[in-house]
């Protein structure tokens, strides 16, 4: 009995100690995304862990071609964009997704040009945060080889996503240079359909649906996120949306 | 702390589920496919982020004082000495008493656990708490991008999904019959002796159990 008060009391006593000590470590320098919220904290607290714990190029599951299934297209379904819509009238002949920011060269890549890169083909889970699923094939380009064709500056630390609708959202360089991080224009085999998020949509499957952003408009290579819009990294984090979403 | 944080996760998880009150088997699940169950809750949207955050928060402090239990426990011998039931206790003449013990709502006080408190415990330990964790953990796609067996093990996202909604029921069960045992038998004794352990218990041989006798 003894022996077990004082382990107890100890442990008590250790484990506070741990539990602090690894909190003001993990967050250093988060704590700018989590605007002093408790809430935010422990979304940083989960970003720190991943980062630190996780193999960061595992990739998410690839499943087979007879996998896939209906998959429900959620918020914009057709952007209210009267370039937008002249765009898609020309069936995106015209369109142009500029890359700018910390790149040595900044560049506007069309449709073609982004096909023009070797294409990856993946058959992934479409994770919502509302809770469901589902399984599509995504064809593109890894964001990574055009931001190597761009070239990437030393300092860039995160890339900014600007869309038709209004959103925006960033994504540090590990979610960003993985391998299964892809500008998507094909979807089942076909053209992505305009629902979906057309010409091009983003792919981030180790985060939930909402990272993966339909209707790119522009790509910002940035070193910080606090001069960026609100500076919260996220169009959603101002409505409590957390904007490392790996969960 | 931990209870605050358990109630965090109630609360939060049930917000969380009224985002899509649909549960379904296998990876894929969503308003175009079938449901396995549709709770009773009014679909209610654009409550899952700080829903999600609060989770965490919740799942967060239970995780570390979760890891702190489980190094004390081996320590000390814990789950051995207090939780796996003796093979005296298995005896019929023993269950049989235990049991109509319970019936009759005749709560010992202090000293060891019962048969029946160890038995539930144990569930809830090895059992319940580690389901729990995992299917939550099944949830993440960062996580299961690292550890992809965590899909074979439950059958897909939303069997995973599925469990951990059922499992959190079966704990919420446990949680309000265990608050009000702790009540009935003695709320401020129980207090100490979880916070500081069992000073006056262990000391007294009148007061410690032999198997079968636990004070009445």
């Amino acid at each position: 009995m003894e022996k077990i008060r004082i382990s107890r009391r100890t442990l008590l006593a250790t484990g506070a100690s741990a539990l602090a000590g690894s909190w003001l470590s993990g967050c250093n320098d988060l704590v700018q995304r989590s605007s002093g919220s408790l809430l935010g904290a422990a979304d940083a607290f989960t970003y720190a862990v991943h980062r630190a714990l996780l193999p960061q190029q595992a990739l998410a599951r690839e499943f087979t071609r007879d996998s896939v299934s209906v998959l429900p297209a959620n918020g914009t379904t057709n952007p209210d964009d009267e370039n937008y819509q002249r765009l898609l009238k020309g069936n995106f002949a015209e369109w142009r997704l500029p890359i700018a920011g910390l790149v040595t060269q900044p560049v506007a890549m069309s449709l073609n040009d982004l096909q023009r890169f070797p294409a990856r083909t993946q058959v992934t889970q479409h994770t919502c945060e509302e809770g469901w699923s589902g399984i599509a094939e995504w064809t593109g380009v890894q964001l990574s080889r055009v931001l190597a064709a761009a070239g990437i500056k030393p300092e860039a630390r995160y890339v900014v996503f600007h869309t038709v609708d209004g959103w925006w959202d960033s994504l540090d360089m590990s979610d960003a240079l993985h391998p299964q991080t892809i500008l998507a224009y094909g979807m089942n085999g076909r053209d992505l359909p305009v629902p979906h998020g057309a010409p091009v949509r983003l792919r981030v499957e180790r985060q939930l649906g909402y990272k993966s952003l339909k209707f790119l408009e522009t790509i910002t290579v940035t070193d910080r996120l606090d001069n960026v819009e609100d500076g919260t990294g996220a169009v959603g984090v101002a409505e409590g949306y957390a904007w490392y979403s790996g969960i | 702390m931990t209870s605050l944080a358990v109630v965090a996760l109630l609360v939060s998880g049930y917000v969380l589920v009224m985002t899509h009150p649909r549960l379904y088997w296998g990876n894929v699940g969503n308003l175009d496919t079938p449901a396995w169950l549709t709770l009773p809750i009014e679909q209610t949207l654009g409550e899952s982020g700080w829903g999600r955050s609060l989770h965490f928060l919740g799942a967060w402090v239970l995780v570390l004082t979760g890891i702190v239990y489980v190094f004390w426990s081996i320590a000390s011998h814990h789950f051995a000495r207090d939780l796996v039931p003796r093979r005296e206790e298995l005896s019929t003449r023993h269950v049989r008493q235990e049991f109509s013990r319970q019936l009759r709502w005749r709560i010992p006080r202090g000293a060891r656990y019962g048969l029946a408190q160890r038995v539930t415990y144990l569930l809830v330990v090895a059992v319940l708490v580690p389901v729990v964790v995992l299917t939550g953990l099944t949830l993440s796609p960062a996580v299961t991008a690292a550890y992809p067996f965590l899909f074979s093990l439950f059958g897909g996202f939303q069997s995973a999904r599925t469990i951990h909604f059922l499992d959190s029921l079966a704990l919420a069960l446990f949680l309000i019959v265990h608050v009000i045992m702790v009540v009935r038998s003695g709320f401020t004794d129980q207090m100490r002796s979880m916070t500081f352990g069992e000073p006056s218990y262990g000391e007294d041989p009148h007061l410690t159990t032999d198997v079968v006798g636990n004070r009445r």
